[in-house]
């Protein structure tokens, strides 16, 4: 594309009629069988993840294979669709691995190419929701400094640390010097170590190889890149999440302070916080914005992707962040409270603002982008 | 008697240290003895654990027990009992209450705990509706309500209380005061964890709780009035204390930057300088107030410590969890426990980062202290109120 098409051609920043579809299937789906009470005791078990629900998700509903062509068997939708699924699973905060699984591991394997042979049927697996995958890098790593996730050496030994989703997986995405393997998660040599992690509804975990065996499924350049890509559709279509999470913080304060009364009146008539109120939906307006952006340049594969990816981090990682720590104060003693969703939200942004490179590293990958250099 | 002056402390001081060997002295001996002594809060009266003398002298009895190694009365597990339970005592207790209460107080034998928040009465505290009605028969007081985010009830002796005793009035006039024995039948406390996966608060249900008159702080339906010296007093121990340069959060904060060149990047960098210099400039204005107040000069600028360490408290751990990147996504432990006392500095980010949401809510939220402020400091006009003149019964709830 010329830079001249790039300016006529503006994003798309709405959504479609077949995204607001799935939206209402995806959220009564959760409503039903991911509300808070359910999420905060799955959390407190050793099973976080409902295989039940990612099936009515991934299979029932078709959000698994989004991204994967018809021909591969998936629903051969787009990054606008996974993101309203993401803006979903934000708002509910359900533990699942959408995001690791069928966007990330998705992403890098499409960005393989193939049409057949292992790529296309492990695709057709995640597709059908019959399979997670993971891809064995740090749950920090940004997009920009792929490479920096190769932590197994070519043999397949090493470790890989704070894996996002890796005990849900079924099978590593692992990126070696030498390419890009998929190892079965119960193979010998593989051991999936969880970690206590503050973001309980997305857990982590320790990957550690040794003289593991894996179907290599791509060499070190290709590995690299669809590296980057799977980063790069993660960074994006995090927005999302983080979107649906500052959205659910807002509109769960507006309700709670019309409720509450003290000092004879709803708190939510107190000036002071009725601007702290309207300065959040600012800042969720302008993050759907940005989110919906990041979203739709995914999805036409736009070269303005890079930025528009890593405006949407910069700014929606701090909104998210900002609407969970305002819903608690709002909320008052009740939000510190641990039968209280509030502090899920608080835990989850606090964690997605470290995800896929902090707001800071993707200001520095818009100072690159943009000529804007350090001084 | 002679004005009791720097000097006289220290002379004081020492013969407490010659009678009372701190390397030979049982703990509670030497806190008992020290007590006694005046030397506890010399700006008690003697006989309570003082001896009448200028409060900013305080500091000279301190020095020279620490340089001798003496134990201290832990005042952060006694916090609620020093900082709020014991100026109230001393301000509207009997001389009987003052002293049976004071000195298991101070020495740490006695915890206490406060119950004043209620789940339909937080900033508005004087909303509270836990009930207290006098028995005709004895005049003890039967005491039927609930108490939440009650820190410390677990372990707590004794609390001070406040309740409803005639729902007619207007709600700040029908509140009476009282000390809560905790071991009685009826008082039942349950944990109530937090954000941080423990439970270092309490919820306490009441329940035909029998108070004698004799544990009645000030007169009946005064309990709010009797309340605002408790207050009053929350909000300057919060605040108050003297600190290092980088003696609070930003402590751990600058020391990991100094030690893991690795994490850092220019935006952290320009985030942590900033807090860095917010934090040291909160110290000086809190140490300048300390001087007024040695100067006899008490300025406002009290009710302002606590929002500014708030707000610091929930930036800086941000930032810190932030600058640990991949440790910064861990936490210690989610087990439910029930701590002692709250240590921000032992634990991690993590925790930092969760506990520090309470520093802006408990004690009053900053909102609260933000209007405290623009009505009481600046003297802007206060928001209209439409509770004043009800009776508590007919307030909308
Ligand atoms: C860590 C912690 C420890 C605590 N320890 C104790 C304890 O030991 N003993 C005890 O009795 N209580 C304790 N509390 C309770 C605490 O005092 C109350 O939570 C606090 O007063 C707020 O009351 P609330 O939770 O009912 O919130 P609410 O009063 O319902 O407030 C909700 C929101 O409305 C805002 N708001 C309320 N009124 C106004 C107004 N007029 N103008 C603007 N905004 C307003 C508040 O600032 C807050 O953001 C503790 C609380 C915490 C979090």
């Amino acid at each position: 594309m010329t830079a001249q098409t790039e300016e006529t051609v503006a994003p798309d920043l709405l959504y479609s009629e077949a995204e607001d579809d799935l939206r209402a299937a995806v959220r009564s789906l959760l409503a039903d069988r991911s509300d808070a009470p359910t999420v905060i005791a799955r959390i407190e078990s050793d099973t976080p993840y409902d295989p039940q629900l990612w099936k009515a998700l991934g299979a029932d509903i078709g959000a698994a294979g989004l991204l994967v062509p018809e021909k591969l068997g998936g629903q051969g939708a787009g990054h606008r669709e996974a993101a309203v699924v993401l803006e979903e699973l934000g708002r509910s905060v359900a533990p699942a691995p959408y995001l690791t699984s069928a966007v990330v591991a998705t992403e890098a394997l499409l960005a393989l190419g193939s049409e057949d042979g292992p790529v296309a049927e492990l695709l057709g697996e995640l597709a059908a929701g019959r399979k997670v995958a993971v891809l064995a890098v740090p749950f920090p790593a940004a997009p920009e400094n792929s490479s920096a996730a190769e932590a197994v050496t070519g043999t397949l030994d090493g470790t890989v640390t704070a894996v996002a989703d890796a005990a849900a997986a079924d099978v590593l995405l692992v990126p070696t010097t030498d390419g890009l393997y998929a190892v079965e998660a119960a193979a010998p040599g593989v051991t999936v170590e969880p970690l206590v992690a503050l973001d309980q509804t997305r857990p982590l975990a320790t990957v550690t190889l040794t003289a593991a065996t894996g179907t290599r499924l791509a060499d070190a350049v290709a590995a690299r890149s669809a590296v980057r890509r799977g980063l790069l559709a993660g960074a994006g279509l995090l927005a999302s999440e983080q979107l649906g999470l500052a959205e659910w913080c807002l509109t769960e304060t507006v309700r709670y302070t019309r409720e509450r009364h003290q000092f004879n009146r709803p708190i939510g008539s107190f000036q002071a916080l009725k601007h702290r109120m309207a300065q959040l939906w600012l800042e969720v307006v302008s993050a759907r914005a940005a989110a919906r952006n990041a979203a739709d340049a995914l999805a036409t594969g736009s070269p303005d992707t890079p930025l528009a990816v890593a405006v949407a981090q910069a700014y929606c990682s701090k909104v998210a962040v900002h609407a969970a720590e305002e819903c608690i104060q709002l909320h008052g003693g009740i939000g510190m409270t641990w039968e209280h969703p509030a502090h899920l939200y608080l835990k989850r942004a606090k964690a997605d603002a470290i995800a896929y490179g902090t707001a800071g590293s993707h200001r520095e990958a818009i100072a690159e982008l943009m000529e804007l250099p350090a001084p | 008697m002679t004005a009791i002056d720097a000097a006289e402390l220290r002379r004081r001081t020492r013969e407490l240290l010659a009678a009372h060997p701190p390397a030979t002295t049982e703990r509670t001996d030497f806190l008992r003895a020290r007590f006694d002594a005046g030397l506890a809060w010399v700006h008690y009266p003697a006989g309570l654990g003082g001896l009448d003398a200028p409060r900013s002298l305080q500091p000279v009895v301190d020095a020279e027990l620490a340089a001798a190694g003496a134990p201290d009365n832990d005042p952060r597990r006694i916090g609620i009992g020093l900082g709020m339970a014991a100026p109230t005592i001393l301000g509207f207790g009997t001389e009987e209450q003052k002293r049976r209460f004071l000195r298991p107080l101070w020495v740490g034998e006695e915890v206490w705990c406060q119950l004043f928040s209620e789940p339909g009465a937080g900033s508005d505290l004087a909303a509270l509706g836990t009930r207290a009605v006098r028995e005709a028969a004895d005049g003890d007081w039967i005491v039927d309500g609930q108490k939440v985010w009650t820190s410390s009830a677990h372990v707590a002796r004794w609390a001070i209380l406040i309740a409803r005793t005639d729902p007619d009035l207007p709600k700040h006039r029908g509140i009476s005061y009282f000390i809560c024995d905790m071991t009685d039948p009826g008082v039942e406390v349950r944990p109530l964890r937090q954000i941080t996966g423990e439970a270092e608060f309490n919820e306490v249900f009441l329940t035909g709780v029998r108070i004698p008159d004799s544990r009645r702080l000030g007169p009946v339906g005064a309990g709010w009035k009797v309340a605002q010296t408790t207050l009053m007093n929350e909000r300057v121990s919060i605040g108050g204390s003297r600190i290092p340069r980088e003696g609070g959060m930003i402590g751990p904060v600058a020391k990991t930057w100094r030690e893991r060149p690795e994490l850092r990047t220019h935006d952290l960098h320009q985030r942590l300088l900033t807090l860095w210099v917010e934090a040291e400039v909160a110290r000086l204005a809190g140490e300048r107030l300390r001087q007024q107040l040695v100067a006899g000069q008490p300025g406002p600028e009290g009710s302002g410590m606590k929002l500014a360490f708030a707000r610091l408290n929930q930036e800086i751990s941000g930032l810190e969890v932030e600058l640990l990147g991949e440790d910064g996504l861990l936490y210690s432990d989610w087990t439910m426990r029930r701590p002692d006392l709250v240590d921000f500095t032992g634990r991690d980010a993590g925790y930092r980062y969760l506990r520090s949401k309470g520093n802006s809510i408990e004690g009053g939220t900053s909102e609260v202290l933000l209007n405290i402020v623009a009505e009481r400091v600046l003297g802007l006009p206060a928001e209209p109120r439409n509770d004043k003149d009800v009776a508590w019964k007919d307030l909308s709830r």
